[in-house]
């Protein structure tokens, strides 16, 4: 590895982190799209600011970037709060409009310069090593690696500070509202640190792919846990991954970094989905498929508790007798067996001790739904995990 | 004068108070109209509630009862009138106050504990930035004890029954150990062990003293559970002790049509 190769991942790592952190926060308020306007419209802010100073990386332009992505959020909000059009329609409607703006404004003006559409949308990695910072003459490193790490540092801080605020004005508005933590300034400091962290990525990983690195980590690290630092950190880490495994896939097929980063957070939420072990695909068909077997189980116990007599309770008479095809008797039956809840003497079933309790109590909970009786049940029957 | 009133002030803070005594006004609303796109929802509202209460507000749906709270509570802007708690204005009396939503006002797939949403409690005694400690801990892990529900504390807050996320409510406000509660529809989608369970706890707030106001749904437990009622419908039709304004004509008033309930002596 040569020394840009390191600079592009450490950027590339930060960028994700930054991203991750405000991301977080957009999956669990649901808006998620909000990430997606502001990385569009903030390019009239980024084309005015590079004409006024003829450089993409000054902060006069992260401002006023910044600053467009404030006025989208306050633009979608005033249209839906007429009433007219509902919240993704206020969406679609102004960041086109603002975003539309930028590139007429880019093709009138800027024809001649480095700031093009495909830069705008895409980002160009593989090229921030080459603009450098030089303070008093000295090279202290890639301009966009002082960037984005000044805008983390400044995001760290925040989310430290305010941590507390944000999860109870994010969980309970009204809540937060009432204990004085206004939701307002919560929310606007929230959209600020978006609009800025996605200025300062969007040189990096263009408008397009940015919102996958606001999302993507969020959304992935909500299958795997139900706690909130921890759903953080483990966006931070999704992201780092990402952005390293992207670095060397782009760099293996000879194609964009920005979109390989975004193809390993695509692959990487699509095993989340399918393997997550209680909110994954197939944890939940898992899942279903024992509810299915346990209200069979159920039916049949029942079914037992009911009946005295000898024929409605021989093995072979069973089907019949609770409609079921041979299959699906034969698994519940050793079910029943396994969990001695049954026996069977001559080919006639019985409720054991056991069974007939089980049968009560289950029943007796789904009838009244009296929940502190049967804790101890639910950690052996998916059934009762409402 | 003044000096009184700071008194009480304090007293309704810390002492056991004897209910509704000597005429203190907990709340008070002035001229209160609040609207939605210039449309009305409250208009008008001239409201008094003493110290020590248990205040159910009935009214049919979209009468303003959640509104009402919420514009007390500063949660909405009313376009006119005032709000005072303790004769001065809300913003200055938040710790006297705690306030439990709606159950459904709130995303409950959110990553986080019963312990940390009764937690969340604590945060306004708190202030900014600083973070819950021990202290703030162990409040709300006896708030939690308090509503039965100690066993649960770490369980992820989706994993929990509909009244199970009520108790979790209720231990929130609980643990803000404030003076004066008010609860939007605590009984919403709750099984009846847990209505009764929640009730004996506002019963208990009122003996200490403390003002309790409920918005509530099911007439027929009105006389039952609360000792003073308001009678709302976009304005205030009533409001007063449930024995002597609890009845047929305020109801008919109220809802519209002709509403008999046989009240239970």
């Amino acid at each position: 590895m040569n020394s840009a190769q390191i600079e592009i991942q450490i950027i590339a790592s930060l960028v994700a982190v930054a991203c991750a952190i405000p991301g977080t926060f957009l999956v669990l308020r649901k808006m998620a799209m909000i990430s997606d306007a502001i990385s569009h419209s903030i390019l009239p802010g980024i084309v005015i600011g590079f004409f006024i100073t003829h450089d993409l990386n000054s902060p006069l332009l992260i401002l006023l970037a910044a600053l467009a992505g404030i006025i989208t959020v306050v633009l979608v909000e005033y249209i839906q709060k007429t009433g007219l059009v509902k919240e993704d329609t206020a969406i679609g409607l102004v960041f086109p409009a603002l975003f539309s703006i930028g590139v007429i404004m880019i093709a009138k003006n800027a024809n001649d310069v480095h700031l093009d559409v495909d830069a705008v949308l895409l980002g160009e990695l593989a090229f921030a090593p080459f603009d450098r910072l030089l303070i008093a003459g000295v090279n202290v490193g890639p301009k966009s690696l002082w960037i984005i790490g000044t805008i983390l540092i400044i995001t760290i801080t925040l989310l430290i500070a305010f941590f507390k605020e944000l999860k109870v004005s994010t969980f309970d508005a009204g809540l937060a509202a009432s204990l004085g933590f206004s939701p307002a300034i919560m929310h606007y400091g929230l959209m600020s640190v978006s609009s800025v962290t996605t200025v300062g990525a969007f040189d990096a990983v263009g408008a397009i792919l940015v919102v996958a690195l606001m999302i993507a980590p969020a959304a992935t690290a909500y299958l795997l846990t139900t706690n909130l630092k921890k759903m953080l950190a483990l966006a931070i880490i999704f992201g780092i991954f990402s952005a390293i495994s992207g670095y060397w896939l782009a760099h293996w097929l000879d194609a964009s970094i920005a979109g390989s980063i975004t193809t390993m957070l695509g692959l990487l939420f699509l095993a989340v989905y399918l393997f997550a072990p209680s909110k994954g695909i197939i944890a939940v068909l898992y899942r279903e498929k024992q509810q299915r077997t346990e209200v069979s189980l159920l039916t049949f116990l029942l079914h037992l508790k009911n009946h005295n007599e000898e024929e409605e309770r021989h093995v072979n008479h069973l089907n019949e007798h609770i409609n079921w095809q041979k299959v699906r008797s034969k698994t519940v039956l050793d079910l029943a067996l396994k969990n001695n809840m049954i026996s069977i003497e001559n080919s006639i079933v019985s409720l054991t001790e056991k069974g007939d309790d089980f049968t009560s109590q289950a029943i007796d909970y789904i009838i009244t739904n009296e929940d502190a009786k049967i804790e101890h049940m639910k950690d052996d029957f998916f059934l009762f995990r409402g | 004068m003044e000096k009184e009133l700071k008194k009480n002030i304090r007293d309704s803070n810390s002492i056991y108070k004897t209910p509704a005594s000597a005429g203190v006004i907990a709340v008070q609303v002035d001229d209160l109209t609040v609207a939605y796109n210039y449309k009305p929802v409250l208009w008008d509202i001239d409201l008094e509630i003493p110290e020590g209460v248990l205040m159910a507000i009935v009214g049919p749906n979209g009468a303003g009862k959640s509104t009402l709270i919420k514009a007390i509570l500063g949660i909405l802007k009313p376009i006119a009138g005032s709000v005072s708690i303790y004769k001065k204005p809300y913003e200055e009396q938040r710790k006297l106050v705690a306030y439990v939503p709606q159950k459904g006002s709130v995303d409950w797939d959110f990553p986080t504990t019963a312990l940390d949403v009764v937690m969340m409690g604590t945060y306004g005694s708190l202030g900014w930035i600083k973070r819950p400690k021990q202290k703030e801990k162990k409040a709300a892990l006896e708030a939690l004890e308090k509503v039965g529900m100690l066993a649960f504390k770490n369980r992820q807050i989706s994993q929990l029954s509909g009244g199970q996320q009520q108790r979790i409510f209720l231990a929130r406000a609980l643990v803000q150990n404030a003076s004066i509660y008010f609860m939007d529809e605590p009984f919403q989608g709750v099984d009846a062990t847990t209505e009764i369970a929640i009730i004996n706890i506002l019963k208990e707030l009122r003996k200490a003293g403390k003002t309790v106001i409920v918005v509530h749904h099911d007439l027929q437990t009105v006389p039952e559970y609360f000792d003073w009622v308001t009678f709302l419908n976009v304005k205030k039709i009533a409001t007063g002790p449930v024995k002597d304004i609890f009845n047929d004509d305020n109801l008919t008033k109220t809802y519209g049509i002709n509403y008999k309930v046989s009240i239970q002596e």
